[in-house]
């Protein structure tokens, strides 16, 4: 059976497509480099509309030919202030537009207008280069570095240099381990179980926070900050899994690329982690077979978070100490314990 | 489509999960249909695959590796019909819960009315309400306008208007909404679903249609106190398939080998709970319950008249709707070890993530079996606004999905049934522990005997059944005597106190009358109405069981006595 992967690599090839929601313009052309902050293509949010009722404002009858009133044509592009359609006579009456926009239609004696508002705008998310533009979609953008997925983002993007707070992977982050010498950095921490951690962070300006895990209850506060939150295993006090803690304590005062998004299970989008080396690295797969040797990952509990390699697939079903009846494997834990665990209950890391 | 024994032997059903991905085989032995064989793979449907057609072929390998027989050729091609050698299938249906929940807005005239009956329509499959535009919005129409485009919507619902009603206001909606498809490019623009004054149907096609795909179906509130949802139900179904085939990667191939339009699987296990209800006692109702990894459906029938209500609570990713504290109380209620609500929030977080692992120690099956007695309890409420505060007496209640049905012992299955869906009267609780359902609800449209010799040669399991009085007598007060009398005419004689659950000694498959002898402030019916003092029950997996815990479920708020008490309750039955 298949099993996913979730990617912790000191060195591959990473290739990530960027692709607006509907067409637009993309920014970037192919060759360029590009930081992760960087706006690579942008299209228009389509948010706000206004209704102008030409009928009314002009006091025109049922009967009255609306075309002959009209200065502008859909299409056009209107200014704050711009006259849309007026009528003439002893009693003068304007339409103008109450914001800069574009006339979308003219419907039963209504313009309906698109006001202009902030594009939407889509970031590279980590530094590389635009290796191909997909004309008004987006572009495929690729690096060499380390990859380290997580499982839960706060949808913010950010970078900057890493600094380990966590010297063992089980460590709580506390307050009293920030202080202002650390604004601008991305840190690492074990779990977070305080409002207050991350309050003090956004205080400092953080550039970001990598976590081993998180108490669930701080989603909220996590949500509201400015800078991005990745958290890499789990919620409640789940250390960070070691393949993971190796690669980071080992790239303290790098730059990193962090792109803390919302796992997404239809697009396959995953908060990651981006350290750019300069060496080639080759691209990894998505999903492969649970077989023996491969590095696992435990989902849920009793052994949440625990990382080891498959000893043995066992055949058919076995039953656990719960008395469920399910595929499983035997897993040698990195202590050196051994313990049954479901196949579905594994991610593989690599 | 209908189809006769001889030409459709061999059939193939495809179950396309949000988790995982079913083939189910069916073929005729000895002149009956049988269940073969079930092949699983976990759902290909999301990334990295993105296309139905990889967990299909996955599903079809391991059903071919657990049968020995080739379905698919070395091209990976399905089989279709059946070749001399035996190889290949005659027929293939397929039900689908997978793709992402369907953002729909209503757009309707009074909230309470109409916009009430869209939401209800909706409840039927898997969707949910993301915008509701109405007469009593105060927005300006640019708002309203602004917030369909915002909402995003697969799909809008206009309804509004009564038969001989309102008609400006409901064009007025309809030319909000093609305003918004005028506005969104042709990729983002939803599909309208018309079930509203039946007069403007034709007009409000022909506006709607220049810009996008409009479908029509008779008003669901052709009067004011009146909800006909039957048709545009059906209708909901065809758009919700066409909208999957646009969605999901290989749905649209899949979709050609099918013998029948595919069906979401809610609406396919509807129609066997339907078939259920023509069977049974037409006084009562049929109830059917499918906890699925993102959705729970509840489908509860009487005489032929069907009601589906489709929630977004199930146990995969679905299980965050958890995450308020009314629920997380809820849940707690039931978890019968010590476990304080962060650790327990923490879990539903966790399981979100592995939305496929499953409880591997007690704790875990314990919090999760927790969880599958409040989305019971839930998909009740919901069930019992909808069958309009009638009597609900459901003979019998049929039981599916991952959470119900892969348990350590049938007891745990039949514990939280009762717990969840608290039953009050006499019914039998069954449970599909291969989750053929949907599968034969699906099938029945092309060959209608299969399902029925199927359910005949057991594809379903009888838990046992359940005497469930309600009483507000005080804990520990007698309440019935009843006497057991088996076939051998051996006779077994219990009291029944106030607080307690008895299991009957009756082995499965054995059967034996039970009389109640004495019924003393407990009814077996709606209040008032007179029941028989005799009943037969059927042994089950769990015999028969006598639950006198009351109803509600008195529960105490603390935690030791609460633990105590889940305790006892869960060593009653074995």
């Amino acid at each position: 059976m298949q099993t996913s992967v979730t990617h912790i690599i000191p060195l591959t090839l990473i290739r990530r497509a960027r692709l607006l929601p509907k067409p637009g313009k993309v920014l970037v052309r192919a060759g360029q480099q590009v930081q992760s902050s960087d706006v690579v293509a942008e299209t228009s949010s389509h948010t706000s509309h206004i209704l102008l009722d030409v009928r009314r404002t002009l006091q025109l009858s049922a009967d009255d030919d609306l075309k002959q009133y009209f200065d502008r044509k859909v299409g056009e592009k209107v200014q704050k202030g711009d006259l849309i359609a007026q009528k003439g006579g002893l009693f003068k009456r304007a339409l103008v537009s109450p914001e800069e926009g574009v006339i979308l239609a003219v419907m039963g004696g209504q313009v309906l207008l698109e006001v202009k508002t902030p594009p939407l705008q889509l970031f590279a998310g980590l530094d590389g280069r635009i290796s191909e533009v997909i004309a008004d979609q987006g572009v495929v953008i690729e690096t060499h570095g380390s990859l380290l997925q997580g499982v839960w983002g706060n949808d913010q993007i950010g970078s900057g240099l890493l600094l380990n707070l966590a010297k063992n992977p089980a460590d709580e982050l506390t307050t009293n381990l920030l202080d202002l010498s650390m604004r601008g950095a991305v840190i690492l921490g074990g779990y977070c179980a305080q409002a207050a951690v991350l309050e003090t962070a956004r205080v400092i300006n953080l550039r970001g926070l990598i976590l081993g895990s998180i108490s669930s209850n701080l989603i909220p506060v996590a949500e509201k900050l400015e800078f991005p939150v990745m958290v890499l295993d789990g919620f409640g006090k789940i250390p960070i899994n070691t393949p993971a803690f190796r690669i980071l304590s080992t790239s303290e005062k790098r730059e990193v690329c962090l792109n803390a998004v919302r796992w997404n299970a239809t697009s396959g989008a995953r908060p990651e982690l981006v350290i750019p080396l300069p060496a080639q690295g080759e691209l990894a797969q998505d999903l492969t077979n649970l077989a023996v040797g491969r590095k696992v990952r435990v989902g849920l509990p009793p052994y949440t978070g625990k990382v080891g390699v498959v000893d043995q697939v066992l055949p058919g079903q076995t039953t656990l100490s719960n008395g469920l009846r399910v595929p499983a494997v035997k897993v040698l834990f990195e202590d050196g314990e051994t313990q049954i665990v479901p196949n579905v209950n594994l991610d593989v890391l690599e | 489509m209908t189809s006769s024994v001889v030409d459709a032997d061999t059939l193939l059903a495809i179950d396309l999960g949000s988790t995982y991905t079913r083939a189910l085989l069916f073929d005729m032995v000895e002149g009956q249909y049988h269940f073969i064989a079930a092949g699983t793979a976990p759902s290909t449907v999301n990334a990295p695959f993105r296309d139905a057609g990889e967990c299909v072929h996955q599903a079809l390998e391991h059903l071919q590796s657990i049968t020995g027989r080739e379905i698919a050729d070395k091209d990976a091609s399905l089989i279709i019909p059946t070749r001399p050698d035996g190889s290949g299938v005659d027929r293939m249906v397929m039900t689908f819960s997978a793709g992402p929940e369907l953002r729909v807005v209503t757009a309707g005239l009074l909230p309470d009315v109409s916009l009430e009956s869209a939401k209800n329509l909706i409840q039927t499959t898997y969707g949910q309400v993301v915008e509701a535009i109405g007469l009593s919005d105060r927005r300006r129409a640019d708002a309203r306008l602004d917030a369909i485009i915002q909402a995003n919507p697969d799909l809008v619902i206009i309804a509004g208007g009564t038969e001989a009603g309102a008609s400006r206001s409901v064009l007025k909606l309809a030319e909000l909404v093609a305003m918004a498809c005028r506005v969104l490019p042709q990729n983002l623009r939803p599909q309208v679903l018309y079930a509203g004054n039946s007069s403007l149907a034709k007009k409000i096609k022909a506006g709607l249609e220049k810009f996008t795909k409009v479908h029509t179906a008779a008003n669901v509130r052709p009067e004011i106190d009146m909800e006909n949802l039957g048709a545009a139900e059906m209708m909901l179904t065809q758009v919700v398939t066409e909208l999957r085939g646009q969605q999901i990667g290989g749905f649209a191939q899949l979709t050609q080998l099918c013998a029948a339009t595919p069906l979401p699987s809610a609406h396919a296990f509807g129609r066997v709970i339907r078939f259920f209800s023509r069977l049974y006692d037409p006084s009562r109702g049929v109830l059917g319950v499918d906890i699925g990894a993102e959705y729970t459906a509840l489908a509860a029938a009487q005489h032929g008249q069907l009601a589906v209500e489709v929630m977004s609570r199930g146990m995969g990713r679905s299980i965050l709707s958890m995450d308020t504290e009314e629920d997380l109380r809820e849940i707690l209620r039931f978890v019968p070890f010590p476990l304080s609500v962060d650790d327990l929030r923490d879990y539903l977080h966790q399981k979100s993530l592995f939305a496929a692992a499953i409880p591997a120690d007690e704790k875990s099956l314990g919090i999760e079996q927790a969880v599958a007695r409040v989305i019971l309890r839930t998909g009740m409420r919901t069930l019992r606004t909808r069958w309009s505060g009638r009597w609900m007496s459901f003979e019998p209640i049929l039981a599916t999905g991952g959470v119900l049905t892969r348990v350590a012992d049938p007891a745990q299955s039949l514990l939280m049934l009762l717990d969840g869906l608290q039953p009050v009267g006499v019914t039998t609780l069954v449970i599909d522990p291969h989750g053929l359902a949907a599968s034969l609800g699906a099938v029945a449209e092309i060959n209608t005997m299969l399902p029925v010799q199927v359910m005949e040669k057991g594809a379903f399991q009888v838990l046992g059944t359940v005497i469930c009085p309600a009483s507000r007598a005080k804990p520990g007060t007698k309440i019935m005597n009843v006497r057991l009398e088996m076939e051998s005419g051996e006779e077994t004689r219990l009291q029944i106190l106030q607080g307690s659950l008895v299991q009957l000694p009756l082995q499965n498959g054995q059967t034996a009358r039970l009389h109640i002898d004495n019924l003393r402030s407990a009814e077996l019916g709606a209040p008032g109405q007179r029941v028989p003092s005799s009943y037969k029950v059927v042994g089950g997996l769990c015999g028969a069981v006598i639950d006198a815990r009351g109803r509600p479920l008195q529960i105490p708020e603390d935690e030791s006595k609460r633990i105590e008490l889940l305790k006892k309750w869960n060593s009653a039955i074995h």
